[in-house]
């Protein structure tokens, strides 16, 4: 396309002289309506589309304020722990990037998870919205490596033995696993090498790939359009005339405006946070973190940081009995209701034939194995909730009563499982833990089933509005 | 059925695990009571108390190696006064506030080397300092010759003992925890209660014993001066653990200001935008 063939910029008052220029030489305006002046999404956003636009914010204020602490950072097992306090000390406003840095881990984690409760709550993960969910899911497991990575680089008793104790997990597969820990540490355990590697995985690695799937993300939202909280797609009903949906409404500027009043509020609690409560109770800096890290010291509780304690409730409940009482029926009783549910004997052999194999697992192999498969299979369920969910509509709205208890327990199951992975083992607290495991993978599992069969109402044909 | 089927074992499930929750809650777990320390960062006179208790007292094992002797400016305190009275081992104001005792030789001689208290009080919490400072007493086993109420068998004396006095540990029993814990808390000094077994204790004795001490020797404090003297070096280190604490707060009350007009000027455009959404 020849340059002298587009049409000038206008409507840009002085600018359009140079925006001209720069349109002729790269698709700057194309780009500008796809992706915002033209890009319809539904008018009926309510609380929960916030979160979207959130944590895209939290991402840039991770990456700027992540910039300057590497600047006076030391990723250096003798100097990483004082260089932090050299920040917090003597760096100008150095607290203060520190505290946002830290409290943005954790604020970046509510989005994050509010947002996918938003994708849970109305469907969003619904044809044609697979491959959208799937990278928000890849964000998410690269949100978690970001985390994990950069929770080592403090050098903090509780950054030391996080990281040694989720090593080992790798530990727990079988045959290559002792060897794949070490070559995952650098070393015997953890040490300078395993902190260096951790730095350029936090840094950059990790960053990086994080970076390119939320463009991913955003590309394949762009194509497929939003979803909204009655599930109903708003391409259906367009102007005859414009071909416009006739519930959209241009993303700027009403969704501009909108999400900045989002981010305003969101800075005022973000702020109270940093300024006042930095260590958000213990949870978002802990208290054994102030203790340098120190090999020969086990601390006696062992806590990842809040986000990750439902999965760890996961790891720490499966032992022995769980595994004889628990997954072994699990197994038998599911395998049993796939056979008898689908058509085709194939599909029944295979299903029988991956329980036989999980039972001599669960026979052969230790706990601490079944225990990191579960942990793993908790997070990776997520990926297929498209294919899960079999239910006529897509939003709570709509969905029947086994649903709606449906994720209602599983709620709940998420929060005890975060509650007793903050707390010491006792025997009261496993069996909770175990209940909360069954439940939380009751929800997905099932789901094939009680999505099916619920007594759904009838989606409106187009979104409802105040 | 079968959905209906699952539902009624989810519903149970959430009852066995509303009981299960309940559960954990009634077992209380034994350990010192901590006192709440008054501390103040922002009363300048007790920070300055407590720098010179610390430095005379603590600095000599203890390290706070991340702490520069310049940052005691900001105690309201001049250069000169800062070298005159709280640097024995410095030659310039922007040293670190180091010790010049060796690890090795640290773990040569207290058998465990001192941990460094630049942040100590963030790792601890005041209320631990305060009452861990208040809780040492006599017991001929130890190597040192002192234990402490709070952390048992710990490797290090009770450095303050001139000035606090001699205690030993007094221990009453009770037959319930109701009054074990009624006299607990009339104490002036850390207190923890054991329960023994009906083995350990004897049939039919009193099982409950309220652990706390008494002074057995007076120091050249009494126990109030003492407790101020603590109060004040807990007020210190925990100032010491984030030095820009006041600031801190003092940016976010300008930060929540601005952040409120921002919150009403995006809030006002966003409904002006939004008028002709119908």
């Amino acid at each position: 396309m020849a340059a002298a063939e587009k049409q000038p910029v206008t409507g840009a008052g002085p600018f359009n002289g140079l925006l001209t220029w720069i349109d002729q030489r790269f698709p700057l305006m194309e780009n500008w309506r796809t992706h915002l002046t033209e890009y319809y999404a539904p008018k009926n956003f309510n609380f929960w589309y916030y979160f979207g636009s959130l944590a895209l914010f939290v991402l840039v204020l991770q990456i700027v304020t992540g910039i300057f602490l590497t600047m006076n950072y030391k990723p250096d097992a003798a100097q990483a722990f004082a260089s932090v306090e050299y920040i917090m000390r003597e760096v100008p406003w150095g607290w203060w990037i520190r505290y946002m840095h830290s409290t943005g881990a954790s604020f970046f984690f509510i989005c994050v998870y509010l947002h996918m409760f938003r994708g849970l709550l109305y469907g969003s993960y619904r044809k044609p919205r697979e491959l959208l969910w799937i990278f928000g899911m890849l964000i998410f497991l690269c949100l978690m490596a970001e985390a994990f990575f950069g929770y080592l680089l403090p050098w903090g008793q509780m950054s030391y033995w996080g990281a040694q104790v989720i090593v080992n997990l790798f530990g727990a597969i079988p045959l290559i696993g002792p060897d794949l820990a070490i070559w995952i540490r650098g070393d015997f355990v953890v040490s300078d090498a395993t902190l260096n590697r951790f730095f350029a995985f936090h840094v950059i690695a990790v960053p990086l790939v994080l970076l390119a799937l939320v463009v991913a993300h955003l590309l394949a939202l762009h194509e497929v359009g939003s979803n909204n909280p009655d599930g109903v797609e708003i391409k259906n009903a367009k102007d005859p005339k414009t071909g416009r949906p006739l519930d959209g409404i241009p993303f700027h500027p009403y969704y501009t405006v909108k999400d900045s009043f989002g981010v305003a509020v969101f800075l005022v609690i973000f702020a109270i946070v940093v300024f006042f409560a930095p260590e958000g109770g213990g949870y978002f800096l802990e208290a054994n973190n102030f203790i340098t890290a120190d090999p020969l010291k086990t601390p006696p509780h062992i806590a990842p940081v809040w986000y990750f304690t439902p999965y760890y409730s996961i790891l720490r409940a499966t032992t022995d009995e769980f595994v004889v009482w628990g997954l072994t029926p699990a197994v038998i009783a599911f395998a049993a209701l796939i056979i008898w549910s689908v058509k085709g004997n194939r599909v029944r052999i295979a299903v029988g034939v991956t329980a036989a194999v999980l039972l001599l697992g669960f026979l052969t192999l230790d706990a601490k194995v079944w225990g990191v498969v579960l942990m793993g299979v908790s997070v990776l369920i997520f990926f297929f909730m498209p294919w899960l969910d079999r239910s006529p509509v897509k939003s709570i709205r709509y969905k029947g009563p086994f649903t709606k208890t449906a994720i209602a327990l599983f709620i709940v199951s998420f929060f005890v499982l975060g509650y007793l992975g903050t707390q010491p083992v006792t025997t009261g607290r496993t069996v909770a833990a175990q209940i909360g495991t069954a439940v939380y993978f009751l929800f997905f599992f099932l789901m094939p089933w009680y999505s099916k069969m619920d007594r759904c109402k009838p989606e409106p044909p187009r979104v409802t509005w105040k | 059925m079968q959905a209906r089927a699952a539902q009624g074992d989810l519903e149970m499930r959430a009852l066995v695990l509303l009981f299960a929750l309940a559960a954990p809650c009634a077992l209380a777990e034994e350990s010192v009571r901590l006192d709440p320390a008054p501390i103040d960062p922002r009363d300048v006179a007790s920070l300055q108390a407590g720098a010179r208790t610390f430095v005379n007292y603590c600095l000599n094992c203890h390290s706070a190696g991340m702490m520069r002797y310049h940052k005691l400016l900001e105690l309201g305190l001049t250069e000169q006064q800062v070298k005159e009275n709280l640097m024995f081992t410095a030659e310039k104001i922007g040293e670190l506030m180091t010790v010049a005792m060796t690890k090795k030789d640290a773990k040569d001689w207290l058998g465990t080397p001192p941990p460094d208290l630049s942040v100590i009080a963030r790792a601890k919490g005041p209320d631990y300092l305060y009452t861990y400072l208040r809780s040492f007493y006599r017991d001929p086993e130890s190597a040192t010759g002192w234990n402490n109420m709070v952390f048992d068998r710990v490797a290090m004396p009770h450095v303050l003992w001139t000035l606090s006095g001699q205690q030993v540990q007094v221990e009453r029993r009770f037959r319930n925890m109701e009054q074990a814990e009624a006299v607990g808390r009339q104490q002036k000094n850390a207190w923890k209660i054991d329960v023994l077994t009906p083995e350990q204790a004897g049939k039919d004795a009193d099982r409950f014993v309220l652990k706390t001490i008494r002074t057995d020797t007076p120091g050249s404090l009494s126990q109030i001066d003492y407790d101020i003297l603590v109060r004040d070096l807990v007020n210190f280190m925990t100032w010491m653990s984030e030095p820009n604490q006041l600031a801190r707060k003092q940016v976010g009350y300008v930060v929540m200001l601005v952040l409120l007009v921002l919150l009403v000027l995006a809030y006002a455009l966003y409904k002006e935008y939004w008028k002709d959404v119908h």
